[in-house]
């Protein structure tokens, strides 16, 4: 296997690479790709680990150990990020942040994208009244202003994690719609699914097994950024006092706690705030990354 | 083009009754608004009393119908909080929002069309590169994040700017610059597209087969086409924006209507939000309806569809 022989190079030059490893080629080309992916595993790995990872009960108030800097800025390796105003470990309460955005993002986004699909599809399959229908939705949903309605909806219901994951799912379909539309669309007018319905395939085998699998590229991609959108939305609302609750350690509330000390202790707004960036930051590159790497012809 | 724009108002009529529906239903998500309304130490009679008061009793589509005709007159009912008309609440602070509004899509225009254009005159340079990287992390940014860290350097550290307040028109750069930014990358990324585009296209060809100078090429020929997909798209983001206005207003304590949804959500003052997300919805309808007739009229082919 260590030398290539005369006899493999003919062969490569014959066959030419497969279309996977054409696509694994261009994954591991793709410096955006790559550097998002190993962000987010990581930011994931951190979040279901947090019990193992956190020096400190993030939850556990400590009167004398209050607003301790870190250790960057004079503070000891005891609390490496400092404490907040009540005394508990910034750095626990960030590692346990990161459960509180990565679950709220998958979930959000699962919800979301679960609705939007299921009407951009039939949209996109069926046309005609089905598809004005589902235009309309899309219309009516957009013009509704999302932060706005999801803190008035969150603050009637009681902000909770919950709640707050059940309100941004129903409200941030709208992108999945659009695009599962138009790409159904596309695949609809393909032979591979006219064959299919000549042979009498029934309409949920060609939904599931013609156009699913050929729109799942897209599908995939706005998954990314629908994600980033609920983590960012979460951490606004929580930021405005009407989402997430305190004690629980979401990132926009640290925001939010820490804004009040920001003129002395400016790392209690910048150290979560920095940690949120990054996240979405890698959500959206791997989101970038996916769209370059499945449809190369489509780069922009 | 007259049926086009009949058909879109129509549309846009339908959207605007639809979303008052919604904005409207949200009263009765709480379950009961007269106990909400009378608090938790109230009583039995208290309640049945407030319910009769405010007329919950009704049907609820009746109580629909009552509170969109006073709507379709301007009026929004009375604040539970304020006990103030709820019309004359929002027009007071809707000029905040909506010059906050304008300055922030302004900045967004000047910015990311100039860079949109260069990146797409020189692909893959170092100004495009920049672009590029400003369009990624600027979508990432959280904006109350970014706004605070604007207050730390430009209002605490460095002392240039005011940190709150609406007072003069130093109060509003930071505003701008936080709302501006988050309809940037979409504006850019637009630009740059179509420029792409429009400079590989055959008449840009002719125009420089025939020795026009390139200046003349790319302004007069390149950007002039370029620029229409990118007028409409900043009319539907500033639509987004001001939905958008909330987060920024509150960072900057700028009292708008942004802020003045804010507090009345905080203090479940129903009428008033009810009131204000079905004005931002109207901003967004009216903005993305002119959007597509303008659409419509520099480019006859969007008509048909």
């Amino acid at each position: 296997m260590a030398s290539v022989t005369p006899h493999d190079r003919l062969l490569d030059e014959i066959t030419g690479p497969t279309p996977g490893q054409m696509l694994r080629k261009r994954i591991f080309g793709h410096q955006g790709l790559l550097i998002g992916l190993v962000v987010l595993i990581l930011l994931t790995l951190v979040a279901i680990f947090a019990p193992l990872l956190a020096p400190h009960d993030p939850y556990a108030q400590s009167l004398m150990n209050r607003m301790v800097p870190p250790v960057f800025m004079g503070g000891t390796w005891e609390h490496p990020l400092g404490t907040d105003h009540l005394g508990r470990d910034y750095l626990s309460r960030l590692i346990y942040g990161a459960r509180v955005s990565l679950l709220i993002g998958a979930v959000a986004a699962l919800i979301s994208g679960v609705i939007g699909t299921a009407m951009g599809v039939a949209a996109g399959y069926f046309g005609g009244k089905v598809d004005a229908v589902v235009t309309f939705l899309i219309n009516v949903r957009l013009a509704m202003p999302v932060v706005l309605v999801a803190l008035a909806v969150v603050a009637i219901l009681g902000g909770s994690l919950e709640v707050v994951i059940v309100v941004l799912g129903l409200l941030l379909w709208d992108r999945f719609a659009v695009v599962m539309r138009a790409s159904t669309m596309q695949v609809r007018r393909r032979e591979y699914v006219a064959a299919a319905q000549v042979i009498g395939a029934s309409t949920p085998r060609i939904l599931l097994s013609e156009i699913m699998p050929n729109i799942a590229n897209n599908l995939i991609v706005v998954v990314t950024l629908e994600m980033a959108h609920a983590i960012l939305l979460e951490a606004a609302l929580s930021f405005l006092g009407l989402g997430v609750q305190p004690p629980t350690p979401s990132w926009g509330l640290m925001v939010s706690e820490g804004k009040n000390m920001m003129l002395f202790e400016p790392w209690l707004v910048l150290i979560p705030g920095a940690v949120l960036f990054v996240l979405v930051l890698a959500i959206n590159l791997m989101g970038d990354g996916l769209r370059d790497v499945t449809a190369p012809e489509n780069r922009s | 083009m007259l049926q086009f724009i009949l058909k879109r108002l129509g549309l846009a009529v339908l959207v605007a009754f639809t979303v008052s529906f919604i904005s409207f239903s949200l009263l009765f998500l709480s379950g009961d608004p007269a106990a909400a309304l009378a608090g938790e130490t109230a009583s039995g009679e208290d309640i049945e009393a407030i319910r009769r008061l405010y007329g919950f009793d009704r049907p609820m589509l009746v109580q629909y119908g009552d509170w969109l005709m006073s709507a379709l007159r301007g009026d929004f009912g009375e604040s539970y909080y304020f006990k103030l008309p709820v019309a004359s609440l929002i027009g007071d602070r809707l000029g905040v929002t909506m010059l906050l509004g304008v300055c922030g899509i302004s900045f967004a225009l000047l910015t990311a069309v100039p860079l949109g254009v260069v990146a797409a005159i020189r692909p893959n340079s170092i100004i495009d590169r920049i672009a590029l990287f400003l369009s990624v992390a600027g979508q990432a940014m959280p904006s109350f994040w970014f706004g605070l860290i604007l207050i730390v350097v430009f209002a605490i550290q460095l002392g240039w700017l005011p940190p709150s307040g609406a007072a003069t028109w130093k109060h509003f750069i930071m505003p701008t610059i936080v709302l501006g930014y988050y309809a940037m990358p979409a504006i850019m990324r637009l630009t740059r597209a179509g420029m792409l585009d429009v400079l590989s296209s055959d008449y840009i060809r002719t125009a420089r087969a025939k020795g026009a100078n390139e200046t003349r090429v790319l302004f007069r020929h390149a950007l002039r086409n370029a620029i229409i997909p990118v007028v409409s798209l900043a009319a539907v983001q500033m639509g987004f924006m001001l939905g958008g206005s909330i987060v920024v207003e509150s960072i900057f304590a700028l009292h708008g209507a942004g802020y003045l949804a804010w507090e009345s959500i905080a203090r479940n003052d129903l009428p008033t939000v009810q009131a204000l997300i079905l004005i931002f919805s109207m901003f967004y309808i009216v903005f993305t309806f002119l959007a597509d007739v303008l659409n419509a009229w520099l480019d006859p082919r969007m008509r048909s569809s």
